[in-house]
């Protein structure tokens, strides 16, 4: 009974309410936080903490801009345009033509005005290229990238319609790999005595590390036979190798290839480069001497794009485009050669917004003195 | 003074449970009795048991209902659309991120409230299965409680309280009384006597009940406590005899016998049909102003949501228009996909938009919010300060969605008696005929004239008047009713009221009457006791007078008085009213009229509380008159109350006047510093009193509400009686608005609203102010005159109210176009209305009774507790909660803007920004807490300084801080913040090889970032930009905010770290791994994260910054001025202004920061006139603390004259 009666003395009906139960008790709450009177720390922002601020954001900033500025400025970068759009470039013929029986091949000579001292990194850099597009970016299997065997054979549903091939399934299924940037780079040097000199590439340690070695396993263990290993599944349909055969170097082959845990990992931007070679330092001589170098861009007839009409995926291939194509998204393609500083490249941004943020730090800095002062002084 | 209940009563049961008509009425068959043959054909109706259910769920509804239950709120239903759109379409977010908190809510609120309801099972069960007994077959057996049905005879001993409204039949008192507390029904403590059935009290032992042969008709169950009409008839030798039953004769369920060994009680309305189930759930919701513009903002919100949803959705499908673009050769659709029809195609687009963009919308600000007013409401409740030792009661919260509205009140509507003034009432004098007499406290049973009043016409009252006195003193000791508490025990020892006069009290539920009646004893007339019918007086020659006890003219006040009729031994009938003066006067027809008039106006003036007595005398043949107008009125089982009425009027006539009494009420400790402290913080005061003018005036002036140089204006009946209504009203009108208007143009640079007017407006002329009248075109804006005249009135008297007209004005100012926030306080019955008419409802925990406290908001124990109540936590609580509200719509613009530009940069695919786990916690864990605590323990201003200077309340009036220049302001800056984020982001990764230089692992070097890491970028300057935002607005660090603030940010550290740090073997991607520690490997991240956190916050501050030094507000003066006295400014009290101008020189410097970079910089910039700035700027603020502090002290300074 009292405990319905008390629901009703409450004018609601909840039997659980401490309230009330809270309201038997008239002690004294000494707590001081239950009496709202904690010990505290009670900064306002007046407008001289304010200034001080200000005063030191301008006085860090701005040689943090300058630094980032030269540091920048430092880092050289070269950036070659090999899309073969322009007709006078040797590589307009292959943008143009659609054979796809010879691998086509051109060559963009370029001159280096400064000497490259450090690791030089190359990238190649795309456009128009969403590879940010939502369903571009979920089209991946991760966990048959893990090595997993179970997926392997039963890639996701996310990777439609890169999931299966003549009902084989496809490894690595997706359109991520499916698109995965094939043309092949070559850097010579031109030395006027000697001919053309090959440039050492390195593509170990392009990828992360933890992608390498952690996110990226190879089905099966380390030691087994790729080929064994993956029989049973079909090549991307736009590969013209099955992914047992992506390198020589079985450190390197299958999942585990840089190159394609580098494009695995999806740009944030439509316009994007991704680190192809590095070119490591060598003890004695600039690492890139001043001179005249040539880009060779072997187009390797990987690439066989589906048709647009065609409403099945087939199993012929009807090969359209030579290279890697862009040009249907209008797109551009770019070698980049960039050395590389602390700050990593070349990033004008950061220090001119550090230069910007700062200097307007000072400046609200003195604007806010003479107000500070003139309100003061009426 | 005892309260008219009745119209209250029908008001609260309106409020309460909608205009119902009881039309039917049930019969009860006594003991299951048939009715003799020959008597009206029943129609015997089927009553429920008396089962009690307060359980909302059964088994087997519990899932079903409890999910309609929590689906109805806004926010779980928006959650749970949101959660199907993502189950039926393919959306960028995977249902997870809403369901999963929509889960945990869902779940976490079910257990609970199945945990409550469970619990309501246990006490059902309990109640039900308790055992009562019941007569049967001339036994008395157990049965269970909720085995009882209508017409049962039960019997209860002490002690035990009725477990269904029952209909006294006989009780263990010869009399047929019974002792009953209602204190679990009302709180009302006292003892209140019921009277059993006149021809069934004899029927006292189970064998003579079980013979009653009788049928009870009565009306249908209502929920009305107070309230019942009946009849019962009995079967004598077949020959039914009718009698009137009233709410006297009626036991509530819930209520407890007291003091009567047993009764026998026949059970009328059982189960859920009693007057307290009835009653159980009937609080209205009262809204906060607060959260109808929160709604106000969601829907700007939804609106933005959709708008943006449908920008994007538009846009897609133009940018799509080029198939290379929509489908390029690396990233084609399925077949499915693309047979899909493209009305379908842009419906699902736009369905995944707001789906990605849903999080908009603050859903979880709601249960943010509720949690902040159900944790904050104990504050009030801790509070030591409102904690009244003497009363051992602390401040009581009924519902907590409303404290902020109690910083946001406007108008204060408070009662007089024991609201302003204790309630505590003292007799102070009385006169009989013109002649004075005070009760001293040394007056040894004699009657001592008051030889220090002035007034004192005679002192030596001859004969007649002698008789006149006696009949007085009698008239006052019988007319009343009061009861004497028999016995009180006291540490085990049973005192009557013999053993020790000390011992027995009276107990009444009007003081006034308790006052009046130990005044009688003080003057030597003892009222002993009610026995058998006969009131016992202890007269000055220590000789016992009874007089028999005929009738009670129950007081109400609609009459404003009350009578009683009794028969002296002699055998004369005497008739015996008292009375408010304007209710006796005209009812008078001899006696010393005039000089009792001067009288009672002379204490009215004093502020006392005067009552007339009168008297009659009843021939035998005028009394039996009397009985049949009043049994007539009685038995009518329609309009009783109306017939009542009109049969008091009929006998409260040719009265002759005797005398009248003065009582005095005390004004409550501190009331008039607490009505000048709600005068500046801006409030209207208005008092609302059942009493007569001049008291209420009195009282008024003392209390501060009218200053002497007040200009009192008048809208009474006297002057209503000159002038017609109308030319009064305009009179008025005219007077306020020409000096009010000249006023203030020429003043017009200080604060517009201390006018200098007071108003008096008594109920009638209120009720003709109110009453529409027809045909006259002039008289339609009476209503809208009237409320010009309050406008500009600073404190308003509206004396002889009567409780509905209490409420008629609390909702003509609440309705009226400003539609300012209302406040009624109130201790009584009579200002219950008010209280549930008014925004905020309090409840002063008074002498009379527990309905005001029960049915108001929040209460308080005492008047002066409003201040703290208002000035301190009302100002905290909107501080508080606008930040919450404003803070969470900032911090989701902010969160979702980023991934609605990134769209632009995505093709529109409803990427995400962020990664799922950001997307689920950003709300519920990393940045929710902060805010939480925010909303608890921030204290902008020191409590002392609120409480000092009221005017600060202005600052927040008029929902000031959420209006919508404010909450534009916060959502531009969210954009803002969020344009910064994406694209400082953006630039960074735009074209530039923005990679980690990798020392992470191995000593490679060049790692590129790619999509997550962008959004992880975005997220953490995200995270730590809202959080520092918050930590910026934060004045008040305990190291709760320490720990909170930057134990989130570290959390999120943490979660980061994890979250990247394993590969997850449940999930189906692994694109966060090690995405957050390779971002944080990179040297340009770190250098942009602070450079995007610095640049988001600087406009604010800024803006806050010039703010202050610009066109500071009140706050932020007193926030610097405490800042100069580093939180000293309340201990700070400049006595002597001598060594505050002294102290001025060796003050530490406002802004000691600032010399240390003049050091460094003195070349650089004005040298020369900064350092004449530094020299002024400090004495500059000074002056307004001493102005402020000066101003407080002239305030105490009053309160000390007081």
């Amino acid at each position: 009974m009292s405990r319905f009666t008390a629901n009703a003395d409450g004018g609601q009906v909840s039997v659980f309410n401490p309230r009330q139960a809270d309201t038997q008790k008239k002690k004294s709450h000494k707590s001081s936080f239950r009496q709202q009177k904690l010990p505290a720390w009670k900064p306002v922002l007046t407008t001289g903490a304010v200034c001080l601020a200000l005063f030191i954001i301008g006085l860090l900033f701005i040689p943090i801009g300058i630094a980032l500025s030269a540091t920048s400025a430092n880092i050289n970068e070269v950036k070659i345009d090999y899309t073969g759009m322009d007709k006078s470039s040797s590589c307009f013929s292959c943008w143009k033509s659609s054979s796809w029986n010879n691998t086509c091949k051109c060559t963009v000579p370029f001159f280096l005005d400064r000497s490259f001292d450090s690791t030089v990194f190359m990238y190649y850099g795309l456009s128009n290229f969403y590879q940010n597009h939502r369903r571009f970016v979920s089209s991946r299997h991760d966990s048959q990238l893990n090595g997993n065997m179970e997926s392997l054979m039963e890639p996701s549903k996310d990777c439609e319609p890169y999931a299966f091939r003549d009902n084989k399934p496809i490894a690595p299924c997706g359109a991520i790999a499916n698109s995965m940037f094939n043309d092949t780079l070559d850097l010579f040097r031109n030395v006027p005595t000697v001919g053309d000199v090959r440039i050492p590439l390195t593509g170990k340690g392009i990828a992360w590390w933890t992608d390498k070695h952690m996110k990226f396993k190879n089905p099966g263990g380390q030691d087994q036979n790729l080929t064994t290993v993956f029989q049973g599944t079909s090549r991307p349909l736009n590969w013209r190798r099955p992914v047992s055969e992506l390198d020589q170097d079985p450190e390197n082959n299958g999942f585990i290839n840089e190159d394609f845990i580098v494009w695995m990992r999806n740009a944030a931007l439509p316009t994007f480069r991704k680190l192809y070679r590095i070119i490591h330092k060598t003890k004695k001589m600039p690492t890139l001497a001043r001179g005249n170098y040539t880009l060779h861009v072997v187009y390797s007839i990987l690439h066989r794009v589906l048709h647009p009409t065609s409403n099945h995926i087939s199993s012929v291939p009807k090969p359209l485009q030579s290279d890697y194509p862009v040009r249907s998204f209008q797109g551009r393609k770019w070698v980049i050669l960039s050395t590389s500083s602390w700050m990593g490249g070349r990033n004008p941004f950061l220090g001119v917004a550090y230069l910007v943020v700062g200097s307007v730090s000072l400046f609200l800095w003195v604007v806010l003195l003479v107000l500070h002062h003139q309100n003061n002084n009426p | 003074m005892g309260m008219d209940f009745s119209t209250l009563r029908t008001l609260i049961s309106r409020y309460c449970v909608g205009e119902e008509n009881w039309v039917d009425s049930r019969t009860v068959y006594i003991g299951h009795k048939e009715p003799p043959p020959g008597a009206e054909a029943f129609i015997q109706q089927r009553f429920p048991d008396n089962r009690i259910v307060s359980s909302k769920y059964t088994f087997w509804n519990f899932i079903p209902k409890n999910m309609f239950e929590q689906f109805r709120r806004v926010a779980n239903f928006y959650f749970l659309i949101i959660f199907l759109v993502q189950l039926i379409i393919d959306t960028p977010t995977s249902p997870v991120t809403s369901g999963l908190p929509l889960v945990f809510v869902i779940t976490v609120t079910a257990i609970k409230q199945g945990y409550e309801d469970w619990l309501r099972h246990k006490a059902d069960n309990a109640v039900n299965q308790c055992p009562v007994h019941v007569v049967q077959h001339g036994k008395v057996i157990r049965k269970q409680s909720c085995k009882l049905r209508v017409g049962d005879i039960v019997f209860v001993k002490e002690n035990e309280s009725f477990p269904c409204d029952l209909i006294l039949l006989s009780s263990s008192r010869d009399d047929g009384t019974c002792y009953v507390t209602t204190a679990s029904l009302d709180g009302e403590s006292s003892h209140k006597t019921y009277y059993a059935v006149q021809d069934t009290k004899a029927y006292n032992s189970e064998k003579e009940v079980d013979t009653i042969h009788a049928t009870i008709e009565c009306e249908q169950p209502q929920p009305d406590l107070y309230k019942f009409v009946g009849r019962i008839n009995i079967y004598m030798d077949n020959e039914p005899v009718a009698r009137p039953l009233g709410s006297e004769n009626l036991l509530l369920r819930g209520a407890t016998l007291k003091n009567t060994e047993y009764i026998y009680a026949t059970a009328i309305y059982t189960g859920m049909e009693t007057k307290m189930a009835l009653n159980y759930q009937c609080k209205s919701q009262k809204r906060s102003a607060v959260e109808k513009s929160m709604n106000a903002y969601l829907v700007v919100y939804l609106c933005i949501l959709i708008s943006k949803a449908l920008i994007n959705t538009v846009l897609k499908y133009a940018w799509q228009a080029d198939p290379s673009r929509d489908e390029p050769w690396y990233n084609e659709r399925t077949e499915a996909e693309r047979q899909r029809h493209i009305v379908i195609r842009a419906f699902t687009d736009f369905l995944a938009f707001m789906v990605l963009f849903n999080y908009i919308i603050p859903v979880s600000m709601y249960v943010t919010v509720e949690m902040q007013k159900f944790l904050g409401s104990y504050f009030i409740m801790w509070d030591d300060e409102m904690l009244d030792e003497e009363l051992g009661e602390r401040a009581v919260v009924n519902t907590s969605d409303l404290n902020e509205e109690l910083g946001q009140v406007e108008y204060v509507f408070t009662d007089k008696t024991g609201t302003l003034t204790e309630n505590n009432m003292e007799f102070i004098e009385c006169c009989v005929d013109g002649h004075v007499y005070v009760a001293q406290a040394i007056c040894n049973g004699q009657v001592m004239p008051g030889a220090a009043s002035m007034d004192m016409i005679d002192t030596s009252p001859g004969p007649e008047a002698r008789e006149h006195e006696e009949l007085f003193f009698r008239a006052l000791c019988l007319c009343h009713t009061v009861q004497v508490k028999e016995e009180e025990t006291v540490d085990g020892i049973k005192h009557g009221i013999h053993q020790g006069k000390s011992t027995s009290f009276y107990i009444s539920s009007s003081p006034d009457e308790v006052a009046l009646v130990e005044g009688m004893k003080r003057l030597g007339f003892t009222y002993l006791r009610l026995k058998d019918s006969h009131m016992e007086i202890l007269n000055r020659d220590d000789e016992i007078e009874r007089f028999e006890l005929l009738q009670v003219l129950t007081f109400d006040s609609v009459r404003r008085r009350m009578s009683v009729i009794v028969r002296a031994s002699t055998g004369e009938i005497y008739l015996f009213c008292k009375g408010a003066d304007s209710s006796i006067f005209p009812r008078v027809i001899s006696g010393k009229v005039d000089q009792v008039r001067a009288r009672v106006e002379h204490n009215a003036v004093e502020g006392l509380r005067t009552l007339c007595v009168a008297y009659r005398p009843l021939s035998p043949s005028q009394y039996q008159e009397v009985c049949l107008k009043l049994s007539g009125a009685k038995l009518a089982l329609q309009d009783r109350d109306k017939q009542l009425a009109e049969a008091y009027d009929l006998i409260e006539k040719d009265l002759i006047l005797l005398g009248a009494t003065a009582v005095e009420d005390r004004l409550q400790e501190k009331a008039a510093d607490t009505i000048e402290s709600l005068h500046k913080a801006g409030m209207k005061v208005w008092v609302l009193t059942g009493d007569k003018m001049e008291t209420a005036a009195a009282t008024c002036y003392a209390s501060k509400l009218f200053h002497r140089n007040t200009q009192i204006l008048e809208l009474t009946t006297k002057r209503t009686e000159e002038q017609s209504l109308h030319d009064v009203l305009f009179d008025l009108s005219r007077t306020v608005l020409r000096q009010h208007g000249g006023w203030s143009r020429d003043i017009s640079g200080l604060s517009g609203d201390y006018s200098d007017y007071g108003l008096i407006i008594d109920g009638a002329t209120l009720s003709a102010v109110m009453k529409p009248v027809q045909g006259d075109s002039n008289s339609g804006n009476y209503k809208e005159i009237f409320l010009e005249i309050c406008r500009n009135c600073s404190a308003v008297l509206c004396c002889r109210m009567a409780p509905l007209q209490k409420a008629q004005i609390v909702k003509l100012i609440k309705t009226s176009k400003e539609h300012p926030i209302t406040l009624a306080v109130g201790d009584g019955a009579n200002d219950v209305s008010m209280i549930l008419e008014a925004h905020v409802g309090i409840g002063i925990m008074g002498k009379e009774g527990r309905q005001a406290v029960r049915n108001s908001d929040y209460a308080i124990p005492k008047f002066k507790h409003l201040k703290k109540m208002l000035l301190v936590h009302g100002h905290y609580y909107y501080i508080r909660i606008s930040e919450l509200v404003q803070y969470f719509f900032y911090k989701n613009v902010c969160f979702i803007f980023p991934q609605f530009l990134y769209q632009f940069f995505c093709g529109f695919s409803q990427q995400p920004l962020y990664d799922t786990a950001y997307l689920t916690l950003y709300n519920i864990s990393f940045t929710s807490l902060p805010i939480l605590l925010y909303s608890l323990v921030e204290q902008h201003i020191n409590m002392d300084i609120l409480k000092k200077d009221p005017s600060l309340y202005r600052d927040i009036a008029k929902n000031s801080l959420l209006r919508w220049p404010s909450f534009i302001y916060w959502t531009v800056l969210g954009v803002y913040d969020a344009v910064v984020m994406f694209f400082g982001a953006y630039f960074l990764f735009d074209n530039t090889t923005f990679t980690s230089n990798g020392q992470l692992m191995t000593t490679n070097t060049q790692m590129m970032f790619g999509n997550w890491t962008f959004g992880t970028l975005v997220f953490t300057v995200l995270v730590f930009t809202v959080t520092f935002k918050l930590a910026l607005d934060t004045h008040y660090w305990t190291w709760i905010n320490h720990f909170v603030i930057w134990g989130s940010l570290i959390f999120f550290v943490v979660f980061s770290l994890l979250w990247g740090g394993i590969i997850w073997p449940f999930l189906n991607y692994q694109r966060m791994y090690y995405v957050f520690m390779q971002m944080l490997s990179s040297g340009p991240a770190w250098l942009s994260i602070v450079l995007l956190i610095t640049a988001s916050l600087l406009p604010d501050v800024l803006k806050k910054v010039t703010c202050r030094a610009l066109w500071p507000t009140t706050t932020e003066r007193i926030q610097n001025a405490d800042k100069l006295y580093r939180g000293q400014l309340s201990e700070f009290t400049p006595l002597d202004r001598r060594q505050s101008s002294g102290d001025r020189r060796n003050m530490p410097h406002p802004t000691r920061p600032l010399p240390l970079f003049l050091f460094i910089l003195p070349a650089i910039l004005l040298s020369s006139s900064l350092w004449r700035w530094r020299l002024r700027c400090g004495p500059a603020q000074l002056d307004f603390v001493r102005s402020s502090s000066s101003r407080s002290l002239s305030m105490d300074r009053f309160t000390r004259h007081l």
